[in-house]
């Protein structure tokens, strides 16, 4: 029999017998709608971790002071003394792979204007900060390398510094502000960053010359940290390298590293291999229901090849060979599969629709789809072949008087 | 096709030569059929009786190629059966055979031409309107022009057993092959049949009708009697009454 005969049989068979083939197909649905479901609810929270890392500048590289490797009593990171203004001219000086440079001062306290005050953090950092965090200015100039060189007591705000001290929408440029009862003069306003992926405002900072926390605020001669920008993504790797050649020469080291090393990709890559491992085992138990639904199916089909004994015994002696059997029943569970998958699609869909309403980050990937109908279709030949052979090995003269 | 033909040239349909069948049931071998010969040619309407028990099924399988034989050959419109696979034998009923069974057996749910058109559908010769129209062809031959849309469940005994008839003539079969085919049907209607069958065999049909009903046997032109799995009689009926006077001679179902 030709396929479009066989599927029209099949489309009849189950036609006629709606709710119990709906019911088969429900297994599939909900196998296949939860699949799609997770896979969008992994491929979302990755989507916005992602989001929010690449947030924090471009080609971003961190050098923080302490070792990274195995031994020996450690100290806490943030005593160890080891980054200093030496390190940050050798880099300056050697640098290949790296274009921006900005060694890092940070703090943090209440910052005042005339009655009003706020809880803000203070970062001490060089003009290469706003290039490597892709911070622009909204309102007035950024500090000047002659500022860095003073150590002046000038300062660029975020928005939320702003509106606490002075109010939704002034303009702050030029006025005084006071941190630890030194005096900082407002020189620019920086462009609004919202929260990061963490909770924290990106905007209740406040940014002034490195040399101005260091020597004024901090009182100290060494860095929190170094960040450094690769010249690009792909590049990231030599720069890390090379970073690391500049600061054990600079450190004069032999033995372990007293600095650490970490790039934005490469936390990219932690996070999302850790979502990669969360989607995973959420999309294998997801894909334990589709098991379950095939040998739904097959129990179904097996049911469907006992009741119809008597028509394919009446096939057979009209001369349908076992193939013709064995495909008539292959089509129908397939088709069963195919069209719970179908209808999966549809349902897993919505779901992620509500997700989005309920706040899930959703993103289902294209691919998910495709691989929920081959599943499908490889359920359906996989569970259908047994029931298949079955009714294609019957012996006609027994088919043809079964009651 | 080889043609084989008898010494005075008529066409010889089936041959079985010494056709023996053999059942292992447990240790012990049960002979269905014990060695059983015969030829019958082109044209004949022949029945085929015997007590249950007696081999009579074992033979309707053997001839409709639905089973083979343990020895001996059966040979089909020339086409020797023994040694074919499954599938080939499924092709041979296709082309060669058309079965009427005694409960019909039509496809529940399906229009008198579906059910008429399920043998071609297994023959990749005819397209969908050729199938449509030799199944409106062998309906209107069997007197259901006018019910070609009537679904099974929609149907008597008697339209139900015509459809079956129209079933099994639709692929123009070397043989027909019916089994017990007025067993359901009531006498009124099991005359109607036979008239069926006899305007059949007037058409020249190749008809084979295996019953255990001793008063058909008068309405056929040559029957074999089988006990033990071994003929014991085979006779031709020179005498070959009429099924349609028959049913004209039945008193008149006012029930209907």
């Amino acid at each position: 029999m030709n396929i479009l005969n066989l599927f029209k049989v099949a489309i009849r068979a189950i036609a006629s017998n709606k709710f119990r083939s709906f019911l088969s197909m429900l297994g599939i649905i909900i196998g296949v709608a939860a699949v799609i479901i997770m896979m969008a609810i992994g491929q979302g929270s990755k989507e916005s971790v992602r989001a929010n890392i690449a947030q924090m500048g471009t080609n971003v590289i961190m050098i923080r002071p302490g070792a990274d490797s195995r031994g020996g009593v450690r100290r806490d990171p943030s005593e160890m003394q080891t980054l200093r203004q030496e390190d940050y001219e050798a880099i300056l000086r050697d640098k290949r792979y790296v274009t921006y440079v900005s060694p890092e001062v940070t703090s943090s306290g209440q910052v005042i204007y005339g009655a009003n005050n706020t809880s803000v953090s203070v970062y001490g950092e060089s003009l290469d900060y706003f290039d490597i965090k892709q911070w622009a200015i909204k309102d007035g100039e950024t500090f000047s390398e002659e500022d860095i060189r003073s150590s002046a007591k000038v300062c660029v705000v975020g928005t939320t510094v702003v509106t606490e001290l002075f109010g939704e929408n002034a303009d702050p440029v030029g006025k005084t502000i006071r941190f630890k009862s030194i005096p900082f003069r407002i020189v620019g306003v920086l462009k609004s960053k919202g929260y990061n992926s963490w909770g924290m405002d990106q905007d209740n900072v406040l940014i002034a010359p490195y040399t101005t926390v260091m020597k004024r605020i901090q009182a100290q001669t060494f860095f929190s940290s170094i960040n450094c920008s690769a010249i690009t993504e792909e590049l990231t790797d030599e720069a890390i390298s090379e970073l690391t050649s500049i600061l054990r020469a600079s450190h004069k080291l032999s033995g372990e590293d007293n600095f650490t090393i970490r790039s934005q990709q490469e936390m990219m890559e932690t996070m999302s291999s850790t979502m990669d491992t969360i989607t995973i085992i959420l999309v294998v138990a997801a894909a334990f229901s589709l098991l379950v639904a095939g040998i739904g199916i097959m129990n179904i089909m097996l049911v469907s090849v006992t009741e119809r004994t008597k028509e394919i015994g009446l096939r057979m002696s009209v001369g349908a060979r076992g193939i013709d059997i064995s495909n008539q029943f292959l089509i129908e569970s397939v088709l069963i599969s195919v069209t719970g998958g179908a209808l999966g699609v549809l349902v897993g869909f919505l779901g992620t629709r509500l997700c989005l309403l309920v706040g899930f980050p959703v993103i289902i990937p294209m691919w998910s789809i495709f691989v929920s109908f081959a599943v499908c279709t490889v359920i359906g030949v996989g569970f259908g072949y047994i029931p298949a052979s079955k009714a294609a090995n019957l012996d006609p003269i027994e088919a043809i008087r079964y009651e | 096709m080889n043609n084989v033909t008898d010494n005075n040239d008529r066409h010889v349909v089936i041959e079985l030569q010494n056709v023996k069948r053999e059942f292992k049931v447990g240790d012990e071998i049960v002979h269905a059929l014990r060695g059983i010969s015969f030829k019958i040619y082109e044209g004949e309407f022949v029945t085929i009786m015997g007590t249950s028990g007696s081999g009579k099924s074992t033979l309707l399988n053997q001839l409709g190629c639905l089973d083979t034989p343990t020895s001996g050959e059966y040979i089909l419109d020339g086409t020797p059966v023994r040694t074919m696979s499954k599938s080939q034998r499924a092709r041979l009923r296709n082309r060669k055979i058309g079965f009427v069974f005694q409960n019909y057996n039509l496809l529940p749910k399906t229009t008198a031409v579906e059910n008429v058109e399920l043998p071609l559908m297994y023959n990749s010769k005819y397209n969908a309107s050729q199938r449509r129209e030799a199944a409106v062809k062998a309906l209107q031959a069997v007197g259901l022009g006018d019910r070609l849309e009537h679904k099974s469940n929609q149907m008597s005994g008697g339209q139900m057993q015509r459809v079956a008839i129209a079933r099994a003539l639709v692929n123009d079969p070397a043989v027909i092959l019916a089994d017990e085919a007025t067993g359901n049907l009531d006498t009124r209607t099991s005359f109607e049949m036979l008239v069926l069958f006899q305007n059949l065999h007037a058409q020249g049909r190749t008809i084979i009708f295996v019953t255990h009903n001793p008063e058909i046997a008068q309405y056929s032109s040559r029957n074999i009697m089988l006990r033990d799995g071994k003929i014991r009689e085979d006779t031709i009926n020179n005498n070959i009454l009429s099924a349609a006077d028959a049913l004209a001679a039945l008193p008149v179902n006012h029930d209907d």
